[in-house]
């Protein structure tokens, strides 16, 4: 057996193990998450049985499985063009640890001889994991990258808004923080300009730096035609029927954050253009 | 969920509510008081709304006639649960029924907003129309003010007639302490670094709009004592001084013109 069927095996057992790992956290979910994907983990069971039978994980590049395993459905596949593009993995050696193995994981290359210093395969596995979302950072504000998300947004990959008032309309993922490890994954409303936790726990470990802070910013940047128009309504509280009063100790508050004004309609100081001009005018007087 | 005999066949419970509470997608339900449902008052117009009104309220209160055919038998389930629920929007508003959706919301059975900036504030189910059978139930934050979708599709499919559209806004009347702070934290989308001229706009817009509101809220709350002051005029400015203060904690510039509204008091 030579050294790369050894790699391959290796591999094999890791995916096995993730595979495992996946159904054991589907139980810990809550059953209608179960319910709605079932489907997909039959997909990863799938891969999983034709691996065996005749290899078809094996043959698959690492960066498609990665893809498509259960949980990964919000990344994009990055173009092995801007994997091999070294100018595009500037800095990341710094940040990602067994960098070189990670990297030859991510483009299925076979790793060198001298690879032995590597104490298990599954550190190397995770460095991957790492270095894939990082450059997939890089990669979603490409072009390339941008149009991949945009077909996986129209498509409905990243779920859709949970407030009642934006009408299930769909979200993209999007991090606060562009270093890895500080926060997982949220997602973020074009409509409600806001953002949520994903509503499945699968999602719930996924970093927030594989999607970083521009990325949905971009997206509805280059494409303007996605942001979606809604009619803008706000939540009124009230008690049979009767509005609650502003000076009530419990009256309502926080109206402000869902308002929402056509900013053309808006000077730079964030004040209507016609108010502006009469308060000018009166400034005059 | 939908056959109560097959239900009760393996997990045999006596009682039909506990029964009702305790199928999955039944969280949000708490358990109505026996003497409650028992009070033919407090079911007024009830019967108009539901099919086979006796016989459902008889199994609810488990006095069913165990020699009903299947078919009948399903119906009258089905009217039972719709009879509970128009009950449970009754009952969850008054004392009694509040202190048990309390001890449900203090459990976050409700569920947690999933507003990254409400930092996971416990919900309250609302619905947007108290007529059965026209929207479902939402989930309401008060953090933010604001109504989300159910997560789970089993939760998003019940009616929220029966919990109505008050139930929530009571809650905080009687419970004013549960009210958390306010805060003015937002979400600042940026493109390397730099936030957009379009969304920085609006952002000012609805500070403008804050602060306006704020202002007017102040204002309205000094023009009120005439409400709050009783005989010893200046014990209760002094009132309604704490409470102005325990309103909003985070202007100062207030307190000036609160002195004056409790001048304002002792005058009258």
């Amino acid at each position: 057996m030579s050294s790369h069927d050894l790699h391959l095996q290796h591999q094999q057992q890791v995916r096995d193990m993730r595979n495992a790992g996946d159904v054991e956290e589907e139980e810990e979910e809550e059953e209608e998450e179960e319910e709605q994907l079932q489907g997909e983990y039959a997909a990863d069971e799938y891969y999983g049985t034709d691996a065996s039978n005749d290899s078809g994980t094996e043959s698959m590049p690492w960066i498609a499985w990665f893809c498509s395993l259960g949980g990964h459905q919000y990344f994009a596949e990055v173009a092995d063009e801007f994997v091999e593009d070294d100018f595009n993995l500037t800095g990341l050696n710094s940040i990602v640890p067994f960098y070189k193995e990670a990297l030859e994981m991510i483009l299925d290359l076979e790793p060198e001889e001298d690879s032995t210093k590597v104490p298990d395969v599954s550190i190397v596995e995770a460095s991957a994991e790492q270095l894939y979302g990082l450059i997939h950072q890089r990669f979603i504000v490409t072009r390339q990258g941008l149009q991949q998300m945009a077909d996986k947004y129209q498509a409905g990959h990243f779920g859709s808004c949970p407030r009642t008032y934006c009408q299930s309309t769909n979200v993209v993922p999007c991090g606060r923080y562009d270093l890895p490890g500080v926060e997982t994954v949220k997602l973020y409303c074009p409509n409600c300009q806001d953002i949520y936790s994903p509503p499945s726990s699968r999602y719930h470990n996924l970093d927030g730096a594989y999607f970083g802070t521009t990325f949905a910013h971009m997206l509805f940047h280059i494409y303007p035609e996605l942001v979606p128009n809604i009619p803008n309504k706000i939540y009124t509280p009230a008690i049979y029927g009767f509005k609650i009063s502003e000076y009530s100790r419990c009256g309502p508050r926080m109206q402000w954050l869902r308002i929402k004004q056509d900013p053309n309609t808006l000077d730079a100081s964030g004040r209507l253009i016609k108010d502006a001009k009469e308060q000018d005018e009166n400034d005059k007087q | 969920m939908d056959d109560y005999t097959s239900g009760s066949d393996s997990d045999y419970t006596k009682y039909w509510i506990d029964w009702f509470l305790g199928t999955k997608g039944n969280e949000y339900f708490c358990e109505v008081d026996e003497e409650y449902i028992l009070d033919r008052f407090n079911l007024t117009g009830l019967n108009t709304e539901v099919q086979y009104y006796s016989q459902a309220l008889d199994l609810i209160t488990d006095n069913l006639d165990e020699n009903l055919n299947e078919e009948i038998r399903d119906i009258v389930e089905k009217s039972a649960r719709h009879l509970y629920g128009l009950i449970h929007a009754r009952f969850i508003i008054t004392t009694h029924g509040l202190t048990k959706m309390l001890e449900k919301f203090k459990k976050c059975d409700f569920g947690r907003c999933p507003r990254v900036l409400c930092h996971n504030h416990p919900l309250l189910p609302v619905a947007l129309s108290d007529i059965p059978y026209t929207k479902s139930v939402k989930l309401f934050c008060c953090r933010c003010e604001d109504i989300y979708n159910p997560k789970s599709t089993r939760h998003a499919s019940i009616d929220g007639a029966y919990f109505g559209c008050s139930f929530p806004h009571m809650l905080f009347q009687v419970y004013p302490q549960l009210v958390p702070p306010k805060s003015t934290d937002r979400y600042v989308p940026r493109i390397f670094g730099f936030k957009l001229h379009d969304v920085a706009k609006q952002h000012r817009y609805q500070d403008m709009i804050r602060e306006e509101s704020h202002a007017r809220i102040m204002a309205g709350i000094e023009g009120l004592p005439t409400t709050a002051v009783v005989v010893q005029s200046s014990t209760s400015a002094r009132d309604v001084q704490q409470q102005n203060h325990k309103n909003n904690k985070s202007i100062e510039s207030a307190t000036p013109t609160m002195t004056e509204s409790g001048a304002m008091a002792d005058v009258n």
